[in-house]
């Protein structure tokens, strides 16, 4: 992986861009300490297809893809709907 | 050259002693099975059998002994953590270090080179002295220098970094040193071995069985074996097998790289860390510039090399040394670290009896090699935490007890 195809201006070179993480689920609201510890340290450690949070730099915009982490190929974009529950409402 | 040596010129060296015994099939029962034949599996093995006369164990290993991030680091032994935990587990580990050669009888070329730790900032010279304080509390040798002292100190230095980031100071390590990794396991192999356990190479473990609560036995790609203890020593692969047993981590991998130079002549008798840069180096025995840097920015369950790595680690060195601009790497590659969220391992019993984990070593664990399998030993012979890794066990994130140790860990390993 050493071009990253942005959904904001199209393939750039991958050091372009900064890591964000896999996509959790939104904190729950009043958690017991545990569903705590799980939100906020927890992951899924194996292989795998994962979604993950990438930002753009250059262009300012945070989006999701799918890859696989085993073989670094990047699956696809996910579009913006499909990640919403992730975003905790204020 | 000696006659032992031409008289294995001509007669070749079949009648040779092997330096591990070839192990037969595997048997239906071990009382332990540790899984991954690097460092610390082999450590572990041999204080089992040594300190506590548990010798029907075997180690799995699915490539070669050593083949995993013990034969890839960069071999920097140091005590000078951030946290009292951390300080006196690693120091515990040096000391053992000390004299494990004799103990192993193998020359493990171990090195006493001092270890600087440089600071380009205010920020970083208060960790320096925050470190300092904490690592002489415990009893470790370590001080903060000024400018004038690291420049003295470190030959081919440019304290003012071409500019950019000058060096105002350092934390200085004494007992910081290298060591020959490969010959850390090969010797733990041996004696473990020679004590009767088993060393199994080329030797997968797919699965875990459990029932009632407790581990019953492995499943490998060569059969299934029954046993009481199971001891997940793999490093890289500790999601994979975790996943087995359904127990959650923290744990995310990511590669680490490293590099060499080319050899040169001895100049630099001492270890330099450089964090605002991004890059750590030592001299090895043979001359070479070893080299490496934090690790890759993104999770990858793979050991590729990226030319990326060599190309921002050089751009950093070129600036603090100068002269290694005429430099040619000669050698890359890489590991997979498993990273916990605070930089400290995660070692003992878990909420699956007879299921007992040492993980989390990320970028730091070659230096632990020796304390990690003495009380994994300990603790699993007596099924409770050795009180040295109270502190790293598995439960601190659900008791919201972490051992912050980034400050002391992200770039210097
Ligand atoms: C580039 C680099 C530089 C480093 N520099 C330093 C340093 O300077 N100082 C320091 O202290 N630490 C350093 N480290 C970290 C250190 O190398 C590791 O933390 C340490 O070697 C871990 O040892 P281990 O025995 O736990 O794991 P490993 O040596 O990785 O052994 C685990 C073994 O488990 C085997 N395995 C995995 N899955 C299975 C399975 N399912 N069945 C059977 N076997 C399996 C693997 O093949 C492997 O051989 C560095 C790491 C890297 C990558």
């Amino acid at each position: 992986m050493k071009i990253i195809d942005c959904p904001v201006i199209g393939p750039r070179p991958a050091a372009e861009f900064t890591y964000g993480g896999a996509v959790g689920a939104p904190p729950v609201e009043d958690p017991t300490p545990d569903q705590l510890a799980e939100h906020v340290f927890y992951r899924a450690g194996a292989p795998g297809v994962l979604r993950e949070w990438w930002y753009h730099r250059p262009t300012g915009r945070w989006f999701v893809l799918e890859r696989n982490t085993a073989t670094n190929d990047i699956l696809r974009t996910v579009e913006p709907e499909e990640v919403a529950y992730a975003i905790p409402m204020l | 050259m000696s006659l032992h040596l031409l008289k294995l010129g001509l007669k070749g060296t079949d009648d040779e002693p092997r330096f591990f015994p070839q192990p037969g099939e595997l048997k239906s029962h071990y009382d332990v099975v540790i899984i991954g034949g690097g460092g610390h599996g082999l450590a572990c093995a041999y204080y089992l059998a040594r300190d506590h006369g548990i010798r029907n164990v075997a180690v799995l290993e699915q490539g070669y002994l050593g083949g995993g991030n013990t034969g890839r680091n960069t071999t920097i032994v140091r005590s000078n953590y951030l946290t009292p935990e951390g300080v006196r587990f690693y120091d515990a580990s040096l000391r053992l270090f000390q004299d494990l050669s004799e103990d192993l009888d193998i020359n493990l070329f171990y090195s006493t080179r001092g270890h600087y730790t440089l600071a380009h900032s205010d920020d970083a010279m208060r960790t320096m002295r925050w470190r300092a304080e904490v690592n002489r509390h415990q009893g470790v040798e370590s001080h903060v220098v000024d400018r004038d002292y690291v420049t003295q100190a470190i030959p081919g230095l440019d304290p003012d970094c071409g500019g950019s980031q000058p060096v105002m100071g350092a934390l200085y390590h004494a007992p910081g040193a290298v060591a020959r990794h490969d010959a850390v396991a090969w010797g733990y192999g041996r004696a473990a071995a020679a004590r009767g356990v088993e060393l199994h190479q080329k030797t997968r473990v797919t699965g875990i069985q459990q029932s009632g609560g407790r581990v019953r036995g492995v499943t490998t790609d060569r059969g299934t074996i029954e046993c009481d203890s199971v001891i997940s020593m793999v490093a890289g692969s500790t999601p994979i097998i975790t996943d087995m047993v359904g127990l959650p981590t923290p744990i995310e991998i990511f590669p680490l790289q490293a590099c060499v130079t080319e050899p040169v002549k001895p100049f630099l008798n001492t270890i330099v860390v450089s964090g605002s840069l991004h890059l750590y180096l030592s001299q090895s025995s043979r001359g070479e510039l070893v080299m490496g840097a934090a690790v890759d920015p993104f999770v990858l369950h793979s050991t590729r090399s990226t030319f990326g790595f060599v190309e921002g680690l050089a751009d950093n060195i070129v600036d603090l040394m100068p002269f290694t601009s005429r430099l040619r790497v000669v050698r890359q590659w890489a590991g997979m670290s498993d990273l916990t969220p605070d930089f400290a391992p995660i070692m003992g019993t878990t909420p699956l009896s007879g299921f007992y984990l040492d993980a989390g070593w990320g970028t730091w664990g070659f230096k632990a090699t020796p304390i990690s399998g003495k009380t994994m030993a300990e603790t699993v012979a007596t099924g409770r935490n050795h009180e040295l890794i109270e502190p790293f066990r598995y439960s601190r994130f659900r008791d919201f007890e972490l051992v912050g140790e980034k400050g002391a860990a992200s770039v210097g390993h």
